[in-house]
């Protein structure tokens, strides 16, 4: 199969995106979800908001199946940098499927405030939803079987790879 | 001494907290990394993840507790779980039978995990032994054996403050005989590859063969606290001694209190800790207490990411039912 450079994804991610900064006062914040959404949010950033700080989310402590598959101990610490009360989000992650992480990032989210609107950006969107969850933006739709893992590589530079897997999903 | 292995599953994973000795390397640097993630929980507007929710907590405290009790409360509490905080009161010796039916009678009302404090040593892996599957039990202290939540914040202390064990002197200092905190902390630096721990007390507040605990013993405070990096001292527990231990307290700070001129002889970086509540001008002055060396009430604050870390990575592993995994993590 053949994948899209991420570079052209990113680029459409941030033609999309751009419109949403043109009001000076009301700056929108880019957050990203650990590890590779923050890697992609921080290419939006460089390329739409160069002067604005990067939030960031890891959502293990906010995972559905927590205790059946335990806690990573090295969960990196979330930051969002400003009050995010009234504020616009950007939320990106590099691969929506099950839409479970963002559900799990947006309950993170309100227990740090209440944002005035959440605008979803993905780099690819793969089938299989499991909950109603959809993105504002993406990169690139694609169709894979349930065996098939995509994944980001990086960040030094940014690559997608397809795994074929066995009968256990990561 | 109890069975510690029942403190694991069968994958070798945290299933009871009840004392260090018996756990590895390991796990306890497991604990200390993932109370490392919890940190920046207590930055935030919210004060709260959801990794309890849902699950029942009780807090069964047979002996008089205020940081220890407040901060299992507060590290439960920001993990979203339900709690239940019961001062038992126990003039009367609880053994065997009372103990079976507090916990039965407690269980009947769907409790997920206990966290106790008792005055018998070993009472902890007693309820560890009788709980139902799936339920977990805490040490928060039992009588003079075992105080790991506690072992475990002073080591996540000196971990932020000095990085790495493997070139460190340690100083425990005070009364050795009657501290189950003692008794976890040596276990605890000894695993994590501590250079040197030292014991240092009164001949009379000394157990015997402490040495076999891998530590050198100092009956000189001030030849025991050269060079060292971490002292650490004790509270007194007159609650806990039977016949005349010491001549007096005013006699025991003048030759095992910590002075700002005793700590001289430490380490010019040494830190001072204490897991509370310190007797001032007993076994440590004042000003050494609110000193610049002092990081006393900064375990306090590591002591409710500690908890939380041991809780979640408790519940974490309980592998409560094996159906099918999720689709992806995306």
């Amino acid at each position: 199969m053949s994948l899209p450079s991420v570079e052209s994804l990113i680029e459409k991610l941030t033609q999309a995106l751009t419109p949403y900064f043109s009001s000076p006062e009301s700056q929108p914040l880019i957050v990203g979800i650990e590890t590779g959404g923050v890697w992609i949010a921080e290419q939006l950033r460089r390329r739409i908001a160069p002067e604005s700080e990067l939030g960031r989310l890891d959502i293990s402590f906010y995972r559905d199946d927590f205790t059946r598959n335990g806690l990573n101990p090295t969960v990196k610490p979330s930051n969002l940098p400003t009050s995010i009360d009234e504020q616009t989000i950007i939320l990106v992650d590099d691969v929506l499927q099950s839409g479970r992480t963002i559900r799990a990032a947006m309950n993170e989210i309100f227990d740090y405030g209440r944002p005035k609107r959440i605008i979803l950006a993905i780099l690819i969107d793969r089938s299989q939803r499991e909950i109603p969850i959809q993105a504002d933006f993406v990169g690139a739709s694609m169709s894979l079987d349930s065996n098939s893992h995509i994944k980001l590589e990086g960040p030094e530079s940014l690559k997608l790879v397809v795994k074929t897997l066995d009968s256990h999903a990561e | 001494m109890p069975n510690s292995n029942i403190q694991l599953d069968d994958n070798g994973r945290l299933r009871h907290f009840l004392s260090i000795e018996g756990l590895d390397q390991a796990i306890l640097t497991e604990i200390l990394d993932t109370a490392g993630s919890f940190t920046s929980v207590a930055d935030r507007t919210i004060k709260k993840v959801p990794i309890l929710r849902g699950k029942t907590v009780a807090n069964l405290f047979f002996e008089a507790s205020t940081r220890t009790r407040s901060t299992f409360e507060l590290a439960e509490q920001r993990l979203s779980a339900d709690i239940l905080s019961l001062n038992v009161d126990t003039s009367a010796t609880v053994k065997g039978e009372s103990l079976l039916d507090t916990l039965q009678n407690l269980e009947a009302m769907q409790i997920d995990m206990f966290v106790i404090r008792h005055q018998d040593s070993g009472s902890a892996h007693f309820f560890a032994q009788h709980v139902r599957p799936g339920v977990s039990v805490l040490n928060a202290g039992d009588g003079q054996h075992e105080h790991p939540t506690q072992a475990m914040l002073d080591m996540y202390t000196i971990r932020h403050y000095k990085r790495d064990f493997s070139g460190l002197r340690v100083a425990i200092v005070g009364d050795i005989l009657h501290s189950r905190v003692a008794r976890s902390q040596i276990h605890a630096l000894n695993l994590l590859n501590t250079a040197e721990v030292r014991v240092i007390a009164p001949r009379t507040l000394m157990p015997v063969a402490v040495e076999s605990l891998g530590v050198s013993i100092y009956d000189d405070l001030e030849k025991g606290l050269a060079d060292v990096d971490v002292v650490i001292m004790l509270r007194l527990q007159r609650e806990r001694m039977r016949g005349a231990l010491l001549p007096s307290e005013k006699e025991y700070f003048r030759k095992f209190g910590l002075s700002q001129e005793r700590l001289q002889r430490a380490s010019p970086d040494a830190i001072v800790m204490h897991p509370g509540p310190a007797n001032r001008g007993v076994e440590i002055e004042s000003s050494v207490m609110d000193g610049k060396q002092s990081v006393i009430l900064q375990q306090v604050s590591f002591g409710i990411s500690v908890r939380m870390a041991v809780m979640s990575m408790i519940v974490g592993q309980s592998g409560l039912s094996s159906g099918p995994q999720p689709g992806g993590d995306a």
